[in-house]
């Protein structure tokens, strides 16, 4: 019965891609001789003129420039040609790395702060404050401060990162049900040991569900804070080749962070699935 | 009173209410139990059993008053005072072994894993849950479910066992089984148990002493109740003891008149000083008199029962 779904599901997927594509190629395809100009000219003003292309690429020139990449992900040629492979390589590599130190950051802050109810009520209007400011407002503050691009991309993606998990965590200790830590307390557990085996493990869903919302919060700014900054990462390869205007690798660019962003979900995801117990 | 293993001495619980009021659930409770009694308390909701209980575990604390085990006055949680809770509490994300093992590790913090094992195995097969070891509480049924919160409790080998409704949650068929098990493993063992419940034939069943609790606020124990059936009784021909409904009428009379008039009738109830019930025996508070006809039931009649 399930797997009769899947199939079936996926067959409709399939059809929608093909519907798409098909719809995509007959809108870009070149519609034949235009104007008849001199060959000279027409060499200079293009297919799109001569032919009637559409100055967007169709499936096929986007599929081919694809293979192009996929073929050859890693190469450097300077500074404004490396391969996507690196691009992407930055780009995942600062979002770890500012997700990271976010969440060794927020999980034990939020541990703190779900336990103490004092800590709690005084930090909230500073979290209250702090959490709807757009990550990319830092970035002046950080350029200033830190004077170094790269590292101020990490600090923009620590910022956006912590909310969901310190909130999530702080939800998560702070209802964590009282019967557990009553089961705790008439064993003599310590405040220590009961964190790690009781709280811990009670909150641990709520806090992986704020991890995954970090994940893809940091994957979204990663991009907008990359145009910024510019140099390396996939952000700086959409800015840089639509000042190329290769139309084509920016559609191959909004692609691949779809693909990445959907594959980090899909960790978190699992992750998620393995802490969560059925009651 | 004599031995006194157990000694609630004038505790009260008082809550801030509305507008700088304090309501006030009960006040100047006094009661004792027994090493090796087993103690069940009646009342209705709201009468603060389920408080003084917390109070006995060290979960809660009295606004009052102090209560005495063992010689000393408690203060917190102690491993010598295992609780069975209504809900079973069991840690979801543990198997029944890890729940059990949970609690022996924390009574014993230097054993080894292989003797927490053991340990915590030998009460699993005591409630007799050989063979579901492995499973998630998830995957048991209500009733196995409060036999390993029972396993867990009796695994620390503690002084007192304290259960609040431990049954109320389980089918009438489970609740028996249970029932059973608890009684067998407390005589065996001859834990001191405090029970609360609202099921008169469980405490009849189970208890020696069963104490009578007010409506509340402002709750106070009434009666203390002696079983006057034997030690060694058994559930089949519980109801057959020619004391037994003229017990179960007394508790249910309490229940369903008394505990709302008894504060206003009793002006002189003096609560250090509770009386003791004992049916059956001439004299005392129950005279044979009027359940004179009930205590000569024989099968087949119909016993009437008040309620």
């Amino acid at each position: 019965m399930t797997s009769s779904l899947r199939l079936r599901a996926g067959l409709v997927s399939i059809v929608l891609l093909a519907a798409f594509l098909g719809i995509w190629h007959l809108a870009t395809r070149s519609t034949g001789t235009t104007t008849t100009m001199s060959p000279e000219y027409a060499k200079l003003m293009g297919l799109t003129a001569t032919q009637g292309k559409s100055a967007m690429p169709g499936p096929l020139d986007v599929g081919a420039k694809l293979w192009e990449h996929l073929r050859r992900p890693f190469y450097d040629n300077g500074p404004n040609d490396k391969g996507l492979g690196i691009q992407l390589g930055y780009s995942i590599a600062r979002v770890g790395l500012g997700y990271l130190l976010a969440v060794l950051v927020a999980i034990p802050l939020g541990f703190l702060i779900g336990m103490s109810p004092l800590l709690s009520k005084a930090l909230d209007p500073f979290i209250q404050v702090l959490k709807p400011i757009s990550p990319l407002a830092w970035m002046p503050l950080a350029l200033y401060t830190i004077k170094d691009s790269s590292i101020s991309a990490i600090f923009v993606i620590f910022i956006c990162s912590i909310w969901p998990m310190l909130l999530n965590t702080v939800f998560g200790v702070a209802s964590v049900r009282k019967e557990w830590i009553n089961v705790a307390r008439t064993l003599e557990v310590g405040t220590v040991r009961r964190a790690f085996t009781v709280i811990l493990p009670a909150a641990a869903p709520t806090i992986l569900t704020g991890m995954r919302i970090s994940i893809g919060i940091a994957w979204l700014v990663i991009v907008a804070a990359e145009m910024l900054v510019g140099g390396t990462g996939i952000g700086y390869f959409v800015w840089n080749e639509w000042n190329n205007l290769s139309i084509t690798n920016v559609i191959i660019a909004i692609l691949l962070i779809g693909i990445v962003g959907m594959l980090l979900d899909q960790v978190l995801a699992r992750f998620t699935r393995m802490v969560t117990f059925p009651e | 009173m004599t031995d006194k293993f157990i000694s609630i001495e004038g505790i009260a619980k008082r809550y801030p209410g509305a507008s700088g009021a304090t309501t006030t659930i009960f006040e100047n409770l006094w009661l004792s139990m027994a090493r090796g009694e087993f103690a069940c308390v009646i009342g209705h909701s709201g009468c603060g059993k389920t408080t003084v209980l917390n109070i006995l575990a060290g979960l809660d604390a009295p606004s009052e008053g102090a209560v005495i085990v063992d010689g000393q006055a408690i203060s917190g949680t102690s491993l010598d005072r295992a609780v069975i809770f209504q809900s079973h509490a069991l840690l979801p994300w543990r198997t029944v072994l890890g729940n059990v093992a949970y609690a022996v590790s924390s009574k014993w913090r230097n054993w080894d894993r292989a003797k927490v094992k053991a340990h915590a195995q030998t009460f699993t097969d005591l409630v007799g849950l050989s063979g579901s070891e492995h499973k998630r509480p998830s995957e048991l049924s209500g009733g196995m479910k409060q036999r390993v919160g029972i396993a867990r409790a009796l695994s620390i080998t503690p002084k007192m066992m304290l259960m609040d409704e431990p049954f109320s949650a389980l089918d009438a068929l489970t609740r028996g089984t249970l029932q059973d098990e608890v009684r067998r493993i407390c005589l065996e063992t001859g834990q001191t148990a405090f029970m609360i419940t609202h099921d008169v034939d469980e405490a009849i069943y189970l208890a020696d002493k069963i104490f009578l609790m007010t409506n509340g606020p402002g709750a106070v124990l009434a009666e203390v109740v002696e079983n006057p059936l034997p030690r060694d009784r058994g559930r089949i021909d519980l109801h057959r003891h020619p004391l037994y409904y003229a017990l179960r009428n007394h508790i249910i009379d309490f229940l369903v008149t008394r505990s709302k008039t008894f504060t206003t009738e009793m002006s002189d109830h003096d609560p250090r000083n509770v009386p003791l019930v004992q049916i059956g025996k001439p004299g005392l508070t129950i005279a044979a008199g009027s359940d004179e006809p009930r205590q000569t039931w024989m099968p087949g009649t119909n016993p009437g029962l008040s309620a």
